[in-house]
């Protein structure tokens, strides 16, 4: 039986498989717990983002399989995966840029059946400056704000588990501590994050679990500050 | 070519040799004819399409040119329009390039901004007024010149197989003004403005009486064969015709339509002939290099913009030919009867079936839509008067069916592309 | 200068018509630049939907008045339209389900769309000149002025009169409703902003949950209200043939391409602009320019630019001038 308190809300257990004949992932296992935050750091080409595709649907796996609170779900779609209580923020193309920022979160709670107003100001509690520009189009605004609408976009369906690509590829470091800052804040009210990150030691930082992954395997796993701790971690990926 | 095409070419011919026997071997004839100019139309199209995989759909306009190109080149020049309003025509012609080529040169050297806009502005409007001033008397002029028979400039009385080469430089030297414009836009954008600019060219076909006579036609153009008439008086040609057991009209118009149809397979040989050549060569293949990958080729150096100019030319220069045997078999040119339908989509439904990139692909493609086209309309006819058999003589249901029976051609071709599209992509022969 | 009679004269000849002519390339516009939106191609066989849907409304009305039916003053089409939109919609979305559906899965090139869809246009050309023939219809009735000529002039004592037709006031009327009706669905239903989001981002309104089969029916269901409204109000307007429903594939695809493909503001602006430069440059100017100019100024031609025939040239130029200088039009279309 899934038991909230110890085991992973969402886990991809033993996942091999890639996009063609040839495999990325080789035998790769990611978890993540109730209200932590789980990074995925490795160097480029390491199958970061597959592995959180992989758990997101997006890739067909081989062996291995994904739970979501217990429950197998790796034969579903990323859409049902979505309803099932995922949310998932590409790193590129996360928004709907000609559409109002209160538009694009309208979208984010599609799926969802009934009044979406209470998370809609959730949203723009944890994010004011939306608030503020809601009936902006969300193309017009800076590069860290469209990143915010993304991950508002993503909240919109009251996930358990909140993916992130890579949220803070091409912002500039303050926007950067802000976004972390915030999903800190997000893991706080009980949503696990999940997120793939290049800025590896910043990212570590406000980690619960970190996962480095090595050509498509794991090579440690540990907590985040075990991580940064940890001189091998340190010489190898960390630069230093 | 492997035995697959040979199979393929020869059930083309049993068919049209079939024809021969159930039809008349006259319509037979002249049904192969028209397939050999289809089939030069296909090839053009199969080179902007097939070896550079560009989408143009003005191939009517080009086809449309070539036609003109017949009127300019060998109809007898109209000594007293020329002289009415010729020199008018050519002062105001000049007037209008010169405008084009100093709002160019504005556009290149003032920097943008309102001074560029103001600068346009008015060299377009002084220009444009100029040129109306000295075209509209001298057009007036002219059409007002023994109008029931001439009307018009006339061309330059030379030989009319020579119209076929001017025809191949009228087309071009339009294609290389619309490609300047036109290339480089988006695939879909370049299908509209070609769609465009064939619309345009058939409006000044109609419209500018002074040069083509518009819809008052020109007939009588100058032919390459010896005409019926003359042969049917010739004893010669008659005592050859007993001989063969055949009456004299039917020998002679056989005659004539086999001598087009020589002069015709002659033209398509060489056009295919270098159209195999050009795509075996490594102009060929970097042309599909840069058809396949727009992006890697520019990042090697090619220079797209300028091939897609040369290949635009090449096979509008080809459409351009066609159009000119075209005329010269109707020997007359009609800027009415020029429709999209017939001389743009149905080319292309050609070229698709036949199967693009392919130039084998193309002529059979050619050959055997054309032979659709035609044979379809009969082939309705009847089954709709099977169909209707039953119905009362007096029904209007029966009769309007039966009037509509032509139609079904249209519908026939676009079931065909729809198809071959879905089900064999790469057509007929498809490309190597 | 004579600053009333000049207008009247401008209004009567250019300006009324153009509004009306239009609003007509508005609707078929609007339908262009949605299917780019969401289906992102060009669909060519648009003006022959627009013909087919067309000959729905006439056939229909034909019998209504056959039966003695009659709007009065109104003509007996507004009746029909519900059958013609039903018919194009009927043909638009079998063509989506025999033919673009499959294109859409495999995700083929936006190129073999739009040539699926020239097949399509010869079906439905075909399907049209065999349903109602090749030749012009007509199939106004109802009554024909607002007011005439004759009766603004005795109204107003001036020298010019301007008419205006009721075909004229239902187009405008007709346009206005289905445009404003447009923009409130797609601004604020929740399948109107799905739409929006479909065309803006397709990966993401999948992740969405937005049913994607779903948003290409409403949209064909949308340009079936659009083509029908369009042909029928052109045809009340001028008369129906199926060649011209065909030619107008050209300034309803400049208008859309002018106001930035895929973006419906765009479209309606685009369209007007068309409509009124095709007029402009083909109306002689001579009257008006008596009118305004001082005596003895007045030109001696008649200040036509270029003769009627030419009106295809003004869409393909200013088409081509749009794409030049500013290839994603007037207000900001897609570009991928």
């Amino acid at each position: 039986m899934f038991d909230a308190a110890t085991d992973p809300v969402l886990i991809g257990e033993g996942m091999t498989g890639g996009y063609g004949a040839a495999d990325i992932l080789h035998n790769c296992t990611i978890s993540v717990n109730r209200g932590e935050i789980a990074v995925i750091v490795g160097p480029n080409g390491a199958g970061k983002s597959t592995a959180m595709k992989a758990v997101f649907g997006m890739l067909n796996l081989r062996q291995g399989h994904v739970r979501l609170m217990g429950e197998d779900i790796t034969a579903l779609s990323p859409q049902a995966r979505v309803s099932k209580g995922m949310g998932f923020v590409p790193q590129t193309h996360n928004i709907f840029p000609t559409m109002t920022v209160e538009e694009n979160l309208e979208m984010g709670a599609f799926i969802r059946e009934g009044d979406f107003r209470e998370t809609l100001e959730q949203v723009y509690d944890l994010f004011p400056i939306l608030r503020q520009k809601r009936r902006q189009a969300a193309g017009e605004l800076s590069g860290g704000q469209r990143q915010q609408v993304a991950v508002g976009r993503a909240l919109m369906t009251k996930p358990a588990v909140l993916m992130l690509d890579e949220p803070t590829a091409g912002v500039s470091p303050i926007v950067m501590d802000e976004l972390f800052d915030r999903i800190i804040e997000i893991a706080r009210t009980g949503v696990s994050i999940l997120m793939v990150e290049q800025n590896a030691r910043q990212a570590l930082d406000i980690a619960h679990k970190g996962f480095v992954l090595v050509q498509g395997a794991n090579r440690f796993t540990d907590t985040g500050q075990a991580l940064l701790a940890d001189p091998e971690v340190r010489r190898s990926f960390l630069g230093g | 070519m492997n035995l697959r095409n040979v199979i393929l070419f020869a059930i083309m011919a049993a068919l049209l040799v079939l024809v021969g026997f159930l039809q008349s071997p006259s319509v037979a004839m002249g049904m192969v004819n028209m397939c050999l100019i289809s089939a030069i139309m296909a090839l053009g199209v199969n080179i902007q399409w097939g070896y550079a995989g560009l989408f143009s759909v003005g191939t009517m306009g080009f086809v449309a040119l070539g036609g003109l190109a017949v009127v300019l080149t060998s109809m007898p020049p109209v000594h007293e329009a020329w002289s009415a309003g010729g020199l008018g025509v050519l002062g105001a012609l000049a007037i209008g390039v010169l405008t084009i080529v100093a709002a160019v040169q504005a556009w290149k050297r003032v920097p943008a901004g309102l001074g560029r806009m103001g600068a346009l502005l008015v060299i377009l409007v002084v220009g444009f007024v100029a040129y109306r001033a000295v075209l509209d008397p001298a057009v007036d002029a002219i059409e007002g010149t023994n109008t029931a028979v001439a009307g018009y400039l006339g061309g330059m009385g030379l030989p009319v197989l020579l119209s076929w080469v001017t025809a191949m430089g009228l087309a071009a030297g339009v294609a290389w003004v619309i490609g300047k414009v036109s290339l480089g836009l988006r695939s879909d954008y370049l299908a509209i403005a070609t769609l465009g600019i064939a619309e345009v060219i058939i409006a000044v076909l109609k419209n500018e009486d002074w040069l083509s006579r518009g819809v008052r036609n020109v007939n009588g153009l100058p032919r390459p064969v010896p005409y019926e008439v003359a042969l049917q008086t010739n004893p010669t040609f008659l005592s050859w015709a007993e001989w063969l057991g055949l009456g004299a009209t039917e020998a002679s118009s056989l005659f004539v339509k086999a001598c087009y149809a020589l002069l015709f397979a002659i033209v398509l040989a060489i056009i295919m002939w270098l159209s195999e050549r050009a795509w075996k060569s490594p102009w060929g293949r970097m042309m599909r290099a840069i058809r396949d990958n727009e992006t890697s080729a520019k990042a090697m150096g090619k220079d797209v913009k300028a091939r897609h100019l040369q290949v635009f030319i090449l096979g509008a220069a080809v459409c351009g030919l066609a159009g000119a045997m075209l005329v010269t078999l109707d020997g007359l040119l009609t800027p009415g009867s020029y429709q999209p339908l017939r001389f743009t989509f149905l080319i292309w439904v050609m070229v698709i079936v036949g199967g693009s990139g392919n130039n084998w692909g193309s002529v059979l493609g050619g050959f055997l839509i054309w032979f659709l086209w035609v044979q379809v309309e009969p082939i309705g006819l009847w089954l709709i008067g099977l169909l209707t058999a039953s119905m009362p003589e007096d029904s209007g249901l029966r009769a309007h069916l039966i009037d509509s029976a032509a139609h079904v051609r249209l519908m026939t071709m676009g079931v065909i592309l729809l198809l071959v599209l879905r089900f064999a992509p790469k057509g007929l022969i498809p490309e190597k | 200068m004579d600053f009333l009679n000049a207008l009247v004269l401008l209004a009567n000849f250019v300006l009324i018509p153009a509004i009306s002519y239009g609003s007509q390339l508005a609707l078929g516009a609007l339908g262009i630049t949605l299917i780019f939106a969401i289906l992102r191609f060009s669909h060519f066989a648009h003006g022959d939907v627009m013909a087919f849907g067309t000959a729905g409304v006439i056939l229909t009305t034909w019998a209504l008045q056959a039966a003695g039916v009659s709007l009065g003053p109104l003509p007996t089409a507004l009746l029909a339209l519900p059958v013609g939109i039903v018919a194009s919609a009927a043909i638009l979305l079998a063509a989506d389900r025999s033919v673009y559906r499959f294109y859409r899965k495999v995700k083929a090139k936006p190129i073999v769309v739009v040539m699926a869809s020239l097949g399509v246009m010869f079906v439905v050309n075909g399907l049209v000149r065999f349903v109602i023939g090749p030749n012009d219809q007509n199939f106004a009735d109802g009554a024909r002025f607002l007011f005439t000529v004759r009766e603004f002039r005795d109204a107003t004592g001036l020298a010019e009169g301007m008419g205006i037709r009721i075909s004229q006031v239902i187009t405008v009327v007709v346009t206005a409703i289905v445009v404003a009706a447009l923009f409130w669905f797609l601004n604020r239903t929740r399948t109107g902003k799905s739409m929006r989001a479909f065309s803006d981002n397709e990966d993401l309104a999948l992740l969405s949950g937005i049913n994607p089969e779903r948003v290409v029916t409403v949209t064909w269901l949308i340009v079936a209200v659009l083509v029908t409204m369009a042909g029928t109000l052109y045809g009340l307007d001028k008369s129906f043939k199926a060649f011209t429903y065909f030619q107008l594939l050209l300034p309803m695809f400049a208008a859309a391409i002018l106001g930035g493909m895929g973006n419906p503001v765009g479209a309606v602006v685009g369209a007007f602009v068309i409509a009124l430069s095709e007029v402009g440059v083909t109306y002689a100017f001579r009257k008006f320019l008596e009118y305004l100019l001082p005596d003895g100024m007045a030109p001696e031609g008649l200040v036509q630019l270029l003769s009627t025939d030419y009106k295809f040239a003004v869409s393909f130029v200013l088409l081509v001038v749009v794409l030049l200088v500013r290839p994603t039009g007037l207000f900001k279309g897609q570009t991928q």
